[in-house]
């Protein structure tokens, strides 16, 4: 089959894909707004609220095969919970031991992402010495057919659940950003810290809620991602690096951009997967990276996490 | 900042420059901030309604930008004085700091161990912040589980007899942060007088030639003491990683870079090997054949190459976008590594690649599977290196990356070409990581999983371990971390090793960033950045929230 | 008195930027801060605001040590402080620039939405622009809409006619005085010193980080070294 024929496919499966990067690339963008510091160690934060939201799930799974109707509506609603639960604990664990005695010190810059890196090994690791390093995979919660079919293409329940809570999420966000007074203390603080301190900002908490609503984020992505894809005790570099990529690619810090860069990565993933071989699908991610940071260093829509909301 | 209360009436008296108005001496810790971080503890937030005793200007009260009163547990020893300056007691000048202080004066102050002190609330959570390491740490060298039962093993841990002997550790490194000041100055005056002789020896200028000498007589005599097994591991392990550690120390340590693929280059130099050296290493070679001692230079210039390609498109740009990069190029050559099987042979790697020979007229010699022989030429390419890199380090080309280091826009304004510059210093790692690519592939076998980003991080480990900028400390930091990682080789799976030295970045960058073997200038620059003059890496500056 | 600063000195590092500064502004008074660049005439205002620690010394407002308040929480005890170089957000707008202003209190939104419009009928016209757009006039006029949003007891205000036209400065240096007439204490940080001698009260000059003089405004510009050094007389004009 020619590219054509599967084109609507593969964009179904592409977007599908990216609006989980998105939902990641959020984290990227929110401490990078606040901070102005990549979080390295925010695929870490997905791993473990990936695990969190699959134990939990398959602790409540019943054990007569595939669950159908409301159970399954209860099933993913418990992943989600526990799952971006694990992601902000994990996120704000993560800030106050390796970014927030770094901040009250206020070391240099490089101390920052070598702390980060250090406590992205040391999760990776530990969580493979406490979950194994096999792969884990997720039951099936519902039945996974065909919902619809456009354009030939065949829409799972499973994409369509994905997209959909992910989607709602990043509208939420979005809103969150936009129109509280919480999206208008992070706004503020990204634009200018300093002056945010004298309008009466607490900077320290608006840095601390950024982080855990990152980590929800994270977290939930992880369940979702957890059901097409496999948890795994390394299973964050991947899409880590692919969100970060997303992240730049929408513009880093702006929220809107976040999201619009997913979406495309996901899209351009998906296509050049098929177009070359599958196994190179991570080298198209990280070439999508670095023709950006050539051509376009400031992403689609900018930097600044005001501008957007 | 002044302790809450004081002598002074609520309106002080009108007119600016009232003429011997007390001074309060300044304490080492924010009682506004929530708490202290892990390991700190807050002095200021300890006896809000005590009066301090006045002592007029002059007190040697720590520096503004010291708010954070963290690191007091294993503070770097100038800055040791954040937790103790606050005692009345220490009137000493700066620069003995920490020898001076000791004695209270009763009336003023409690001692630390009063219980009344000993149980204030900062203290307490302190005390539960320990509690909560030891039983991390009962964790991480506990049981290991699987995904059947994801707690299992945690809780397993947590609930074993051993756990008491880790709560027991837990409450002796508390009372050893609490008591702290003292248990330090006691430390620093039974210290001084080993201390002291390398200090004076750093402290000459051109270097402390008699000190050195000794470390190298070390390093030739010590592998003779230890085991095959052991020697193979001070080849493979801490030669190697003490030649990358060398070369990254550059980028990170000299220009203030992060290059988090710094393996990729390794790798490199390793492909490069099997290819120009050998017909059946790989299903592809050169047509000709070279003894590896020749393709050091085109591993260096390959490795050079690839990184200016790599860099130069990222350097323009903010400094973290570079770590990023690096590390999706690590991955990168990993993957191509893996998957390319008409290449690179895939999975299965090189096998044949020739050691390393000399055949010149009177000097027959190859380098065989005996590590000794080896381990000395390892140790020549790097006494060489380390001498070629000081000289670089003071050259003008290594004060312009100190200048970069600290303030690039002064940098780029007085001339200092930055751009090219950092290209340099990110060419020359590459350089080295290549070199020891082909050192590497001629001493043993290699597949794409010795190419692992895990080993990148490593080499950052070591770096960050023995201390950034710092020649003998980043040799230093390869031989205690693989001399560990050797002695955890049959007590823990070797995955499980990085869980160690996760934690051990966290916690150098976290209480000594400055490393093991700090290099003065970086150590000064570090100070100085975090008391918000200057700055200590070429990454832009500091993130909210630092403030000084 | 309402603040009051004892003996303040303020490091940067092994760098002393304030030594031992005093410094009183009462209820309802303004006060300028003179002194040429690094004197520590912004050092001094961040100092209060908290923003930077003083290694000794002490701040107080209303006869309370500022030294345990968080420097967030200060807007909450009535002082605004309207950083130098303005420092509005560049990308929120106008009108969101100055909710920012009450982002502590939002009761009184509305209400104050119109007295700061009534102050810069200006910012009513640019409601919805981005703040980053505005003219650096235009930009002053926000910072101090902005300031005022918090109903302020004090505000500092830290080089206000830096870089601006000299029609705006008038326009600015009336408003402070307006502001002042509500009863609004002013602590006012200028290198303009004959402006702003003359809507203040009483002046203080600084150099190299001390209180080298203090008196009442008459004085200081009938005083012969202010003259010469601040207001350009007698010599050829300092910038």
């Amino acid at each position: 089959m020619g590219f054509f024929d599967q084109f609507w496919q593969l964009t179904i499966d592409g977007l599908m894909v990216g609006s989980l990067y998105a939902v990641i690339a959020l984290g990227y963008t929110l401490v990078y707004g606040v901070l102005q510091l990549i979080n390295f160690a925010h695929s870490e934060v997905f791993m473990l609220g990936s695990f969190g939201g699959l134990f939990a799930a398959r602790a409540l799974l019943p054990d007569h095969g595939v669950p159908g109707g409301f159970e399954s509506v209860c099933l993913v609603a418990v992943g989600l919970g526990v799952g971006a639960a694990c992601g902000a604990l994990a996120a704000f664990t993560l800030e106050r031991v390796a970014y927030r005695p770094l901040r009250r010190r206020a070391a240099p810059r490089l101390a920052y992402l070598i702390s980060a890196i250090g406590a992205s090994l040391f999760a990776v690791n530990l969580a493979g010495k406490e979950f194994g390093r096999q792969n884990v995979d997720l039951p099936d919660l519902f039945h996974n057919g065909t919902v619809f079919t456009i354009f030939g293409a065949q829409v799972s329940t499973q994409s369509l659940v994905i997209f959909g809570v992910a989607i709602a999420m990043l509208i939420g966000l979005d809103r969150l950003v936009a129109g509280t007074r919480l999206g208008q203390g992070i706004r503020a603080v990204a634009q200018d810290a300093d002056t945010a301190v004298l309008m009466g900002v607490n900077v320290e908490r608006i840095i601390i809620v950024t982080f855990i609503v990152g980590g929800l984020l994270a977290g939930a992505g992880g369940f979702l991602y957890a059901m097409t894809f496999n948890a795994s005790y390394n299973m964050g570099f991947v899409p880590g690096v692919k969100a970060f990529t997303a992240a730049v690619l929408g513009g880093i810090g702006n929220v809107r951009g976040a999201m619009l860069g997913g979406l495309l990565l996901g899209l351009v993933e998906s296509y050049g997967g098929y177009l070359f071989q599958a196994s190179y699908k991570d080298v198209i991610a990280f070439l999508v990276l670095v023709a950006i940071l050539m051509i376009r260093p400031s992403g689609l829509l900018g930097e600044r996490l005001g501008r957007a909301a | 900042m002044t302790g809450p209360s004081g002598p002074s009436g609520p309106s002080g008296p009108s007119g600016p420059g009232i003429p011997g108005q007390p001074t309060f001496p300044s304490r080492g810790g924010t009682g506004a901030g929530p708490g202290p971080g892990p390991g700190g503890v807050d002095p200021g937030a300890l006896d809000p309604g005590e009066t301090l005793a006045l002592t007029t200007r002059g007190t040697a009260g720590p520096s503004p930008s010291r708010r954070a009163s963290l690191g007091s547990g294993d503070a770097p020893s100038s800055d040791s004085a954040t937790g103790q300056a606050g005692s009345p007691g220490s009137v000493g000048s700066a620069g003995s700091v920490g020898v001076t202080s000791g004695g209270w004066e009763p009336g003023n102050r409690r001692p630390p161990w009063h219980p009344a002190e000993l149980f204030s609330p900062a203290r307490l959570r302190l005390l539960g912040v320990m509690v909560l390491v030891g039983l991390l740490a009962a964790v991480v060298t506990g049981r290991t589980g699987n995904s059947d039962k994801p707690l299992q093993a945690a809780w397993d841990s947590i609930v074993d007899p051993r756990i008491v002997l880790f709560l027991v550790l837990a409450v002796a490194l508390w009372l050893v942060v609490v008591l702290g000041g003292e248990l330090r100055a006691l430390v620093t005056r039974l210290a001084t007088p080993v201390r002291a002789p390398f200090a004076t020896a750093y402290g000459r200028r051109g270097g402390p030639i008699g000190l050195n000498l000794v470390l190298l007589a070390v390093a030739i005599i010590a592998p003779l003491l230890f085991s095959t097994a052991a020697q193979q591991s001070m080849v493979n392990d801490i030669g190697i990683y003490a030649l990358l550690a060398l070369g990254l120390n550059v980028v990170v340590g000299y220009a203030g870079l992060l290059d988090l693929g710094y393996i990729a280059f390794f790798a490199i130099g390793a492909y490069a090997t099997a290819y120009f050296s050998s017909q059946t290493a790989m299903p592809w070679h050169a047509p000709f054949t070279l003894n590896p001692f020749f393709v050091f230079p085109i591993a260096l210039i390959l490795a050079g190459l690839a990184g200016v390609i790599l860099g130069a498109p990222t350097l323009r740009l903010r400094g973290d976008y570079l770590a990023i990069v690096t590390l999706g190029f690590g991955e990168i050559i990993q993957i191509v590594a893996n998957n390319a099987d008409s290449i690179t042979n895939g999975a299965r790697g090189a096998f044949g690649v020739p050691h390393l020979s000399i055949h010149l007229p009177g000097i027959d010699y190859t380098w065989g599977i005996e590590p000794l022989p080896y381990y000395y030429l390892l140790l020549a390419i790097i006494v060489l290196v380390m001498i070629a890199f000081g000289r670089l380090e003071r050259s003008r080309i290594g004060r312009s990356w100190a200048a970069i280091r600290e303030d690039e826009i002064a940098a780029e304004a007085t001339g200092v070409a930055t751009l090219r510059l950092k290209l340099l210093a990110f060419a020359i790692g590459a350089s080295v990581s290549g070199f020891a690519g082909v050192l590497f592939a001629s001493k043993q076998f290699f597949n794409p999983q010795s190419f692992s980003l895990q080993a990148s991080f490593f080499v950052v480990a070591v770096v960050i371990f023995g201390g950034l900028g710092s020649r003998l400390g980043v040799v230093v930091g390869a031989v205690v971390l693989q001399g560990l990682a050797f002695y955890l080789r049959d007590k823990v799976q070797p995955a499980d090793r990085y869980i160690y030295f996760g934690a051990v970045i966290v916690v150098m960058m976290i209480f000594r960033p400055q490393g093991l073997v700090p290099s003065r200038r970086r150590r000064r620059e570090i100070e100085l950045s975090e008391a918000g003059i200057g700055g200590a890496d070429a990454l832009g500056p500091a993130p909210t929230g630092a403030r000084p | 008195m309402l603040l009051t600063l004892s003996d303040v000195e303020v490091a940067y590092g092994a760098v002393t930027a304030l030594r031992g500064v005093n410094l009183q502004v009462d209820e309802g008074e303004i006060v300028t801060l003179l002194g040429a660049n690094g004197a520590g005439k912004t050092t001094t205002l961040r100092t209060i605001s908290g923003l930077l620690r003083p290694r000794s010394g002490e701040v107080r407002l209303d006869g309370r040590p500022l030294s345990t308040i968080p420097p967030h929480d200060l807007v909450a005890l009535g002082v605004s402080h309207v950083p130098e170089g303005r420092r509005v957000f560049p990308s929120m707008s106008v009108r969101e620039n100055l909710l920012m202003g009450a982002y502590r209190e939002r009761r009184h939104v509305r209400e104050d939405l119109d007295r700061v419009f009534a102050l810069f009928p200006r910012l009513q016209e640019r409601i919805g622009q981005a703040g980053g757009t505005l003219s650096g006039g235009e930009q002053q006029m926000l910072a101090i809409g902005r300031a005022l949003m918090s109903r302020p007891r004090l505000v500092l205000l830290d080089e206000p006619s830096m870089g601006l036209a000299p029609m705006v400065v008038r326009t600015i240096f009336e408003v402070i005085a307006e502001i002042n007439r509500d009863g609004v204490a002013v602590l006012l940080v200028e290198q303009n010193a004959a402006s702003a001698l003359r809507i203040a009260g009483r002046g203080y000059v600084l150099e190299t980080g001390e209180v080298v003089l203090a008196n009442t405004a008459a004085d200081l510009l009938a005083d012969d070294r202010v003259r010469q050094a601040y207001l350009g007389e007698d010599l050829t004009p300092t910038s």
